[in-house]
């Protein structure tokens, strides 16, 4: 699903490259936790799988596609399989919970009969049952969090990239979260989850990736957020 | 769905920044109206251009015992002079008709012309006009050989090309054209940044929505449409206020002048409407190139 193939990154006006000669392979339907202390690389890694940044060297491929081939129009395409959570929301302060997540539909012309039946749907998947025409400013981080998972799952992407995503909640609530990703993984959706949370990738004893100055010192199924070996 | 979503955007991108939005209507108002009326001058003295240069002469005068000519000496051209010239006349390959006018004939048209100023009529006697060749040119321009024929031959007093006259009241309609371009481009800069402007504030006002619209896949023009949009809806309320501007000025102005200053060709309305037409397809072109291009630079895709 995501081959990262001898990729380095360096960004302009930086010597030091934010990912080095990286190789990770993750299949259809896994669920891997990527972590590492700030400025290791996890971001740059999200950013390439959706084209945010062209590596420096090496290949990139998503679903089969080399995204240095991907021509920039195909670009939204691609983006349209893959769904972002990030550690701030981004949820747009003046629509409320469903209209939030019908946005995401609005914009790549979806249908509104389609809207109508999709979003309800998705809504209550992550836990919003009843909260639809809440604005996010009445909603608690966690919940305004699940509005945004919603919003990246509306569109039932192949992959779900979370960067951070219970960075700015609470740990009782951050389990919540994370029992949402569960399910959505359960769905045969691929979930790359950026995160700190050592509780929780402890907790999870999933796939554990670990970057350390732009390499991957770690890569572990079943792993712990610290060094465990 | 797509259409009333797109049209939704323009609509809160055009009230979040309402004050730019006036300005740039009110700017491409002026620079298409202006540059309108440049089009309509042109038009008008390509009208009256070919309308006049049909009509005019070259006047061969001659010799008088009235003219200051010294070469004349105060007396009359003979009648061999007469027919001499007019025999070289017939023969240039320019000219198209000659005729001859003679003194009571001459005096006859200018008592018709000026019977509304009778003081002018009386003070002015039978013999006073000389007798001329009037001249009809297969091509007004080239007037040059004639008078060169003609100047100096015996019994020629001076030779008038009326083109002269008429050209130096095309250079002024011709001044005032560009004047009005100048003005216009002007204009046209200061709506091309203002566009700029009103996009780059547009843009930052929504940098919310586009940033979760790429992250989502919208195609970029998608993302695009509601800023060009909104840059051509501007222009379009411009040009039409333009055209206002451009249908009041051919009742209050160019009617009333033209009735005062017999300007055989009256400007129809068939080109004053091509005229708004253009300037409000240009107004319009010109604000939703101006917002595609500085897109490029304010919104990453």
């Amino acid at each position: 699903m995501i081959h990262f193939d001898n990729v380095t990154k360096v960004y302009k006006n930086q010597n030091r490259p934010a990912l080095q000669h990286v190789n990770v392979a993750i299949e259809k339907g896994e669920f891997i936790f990527l972590v590492g202390p700030s400025g290791s690389g996890k971001s740059t890694f999200l950013r390439l799988i959706l084209k945010e940044e062209r590596p420096t060297q090496g290949h990139v491929h998503v679903a089969g596609k080399d995204l240095n081939r991907l021509s920039n129009w195909k670009v939204p395409h691609l983006r349209r399989r893959i769904g972002c959570v990030f550690q701030d929301f981004r949820l747009l302060p003046n629509k409320n919970v469903f209209e939030n997540v019908a946005f995401a539909l609005e914009v790549i012309g979806k249908p509104r009969r389609f809207i109508q039946k999709v979003v309800p749907e998705v809504v209550d998947l992550v836990g919003l049952e009843g909260k639809a025409h809440r604005m996010p400013h009445e909603l608690s981080g966690g919940e305004q969090q699940r509005v945004a998972i919603a919003r990246a799952f509306v569109n039932r992407p192949m992959i779900l990239l979370a960067d951070e995503p219970t960075g700015n909640i609470d740990p009782a609530t951050s389990i919540g979260i994370m029992k949402v990703l569960d399910r959505i993984n359960r769905t045969g959706t691929t979930v790359v989850m950026a995160t700190h949370d050592a509780a929780i990738v402890d907790a999870f004893r999933k796939r554990v990736v670990e970057l350390e100055d732009g390499r991957v010192v770690r890569d572990q199924s079943r792993g712990v957020y610290g060094q465990a070996y | 769905m797509r259409v009333q979503f797109v049209l939704q955007e323009i609509w809160i991108g055009l009230r979040r920044n309402l004050t730019m939005t006036v300005s740039l209507i009110i700017t491409v108002a002026i620079a298409m109206a202006l540059f309108g009326t440049g089009l309509l001058v042109r038009a008008q003295v390509e009208a009256s251009k070919s309308y006049w240069y049909d009509k005019i002469e070259v006047s061969v005068f001659l010799c008088a015992q009235t003219s200051s000519n010294p070469a004349c000496n105060k007396q009359d051209a003979t009648e061999e002079q007469k027919q001499a010239l007019k025999a070289d006349l017939e023969k240039l390959p320019e000219v198209a008709k000659v005729e001859y006018e003679s003194k009571q004939q001459a005096y006859a048209r200018f008592k018709e012309r000026f019977s509304t100023t009778p003081g002018f009529v009386q003070s002015t006697r039978e013999g006073d006009i000389p007798d001329s060749f009037r001249i009809r040119l297969k091509d007004p321009e080239n007037y040059k050989s004639v008078a060169q024929a003609m100047l100096g031959r015996p019994g020629v007093d001076q030779v008038i090309n009326e083109k002269q006259i008429l050209d130096r009241f095309f250079r002024i309609l011709g001044g005032l054209q560009g004047a009005a371009l100048v003005i216009a481009l002007i204009q046209v800069v200061a709506a091309v940044l203002l566009v700029g402007n009103t996009v780059r504030l547009s843009a930052f006002n929504r940098r919310r929505e586009t940033g979760i619209m790429r992250l989502v896949g919208a195609s970029n023009t998608y993302i695009q449409m509601p800023f060009i949009l909104e840059g051509a809806i501007a222009g379009l309320i411009g040009g039409m206020f333009a055209s206002l501007l451009l249908v009041a000025s051919k009742f209050m102005l160019i009617d009333r002048v033209a009735s005062q200053m017999q300007f055989a060709s009256k400007l129809g309305w068939g080109t004053v409407i091509a005229v708004t037409i253009v300037s409000i397809c240009f107004g319009v072109l010109l604000c939703a190139i101006a917002s595609f291009l500085t897109l490029r630079r304010y919104l990453k895709i």
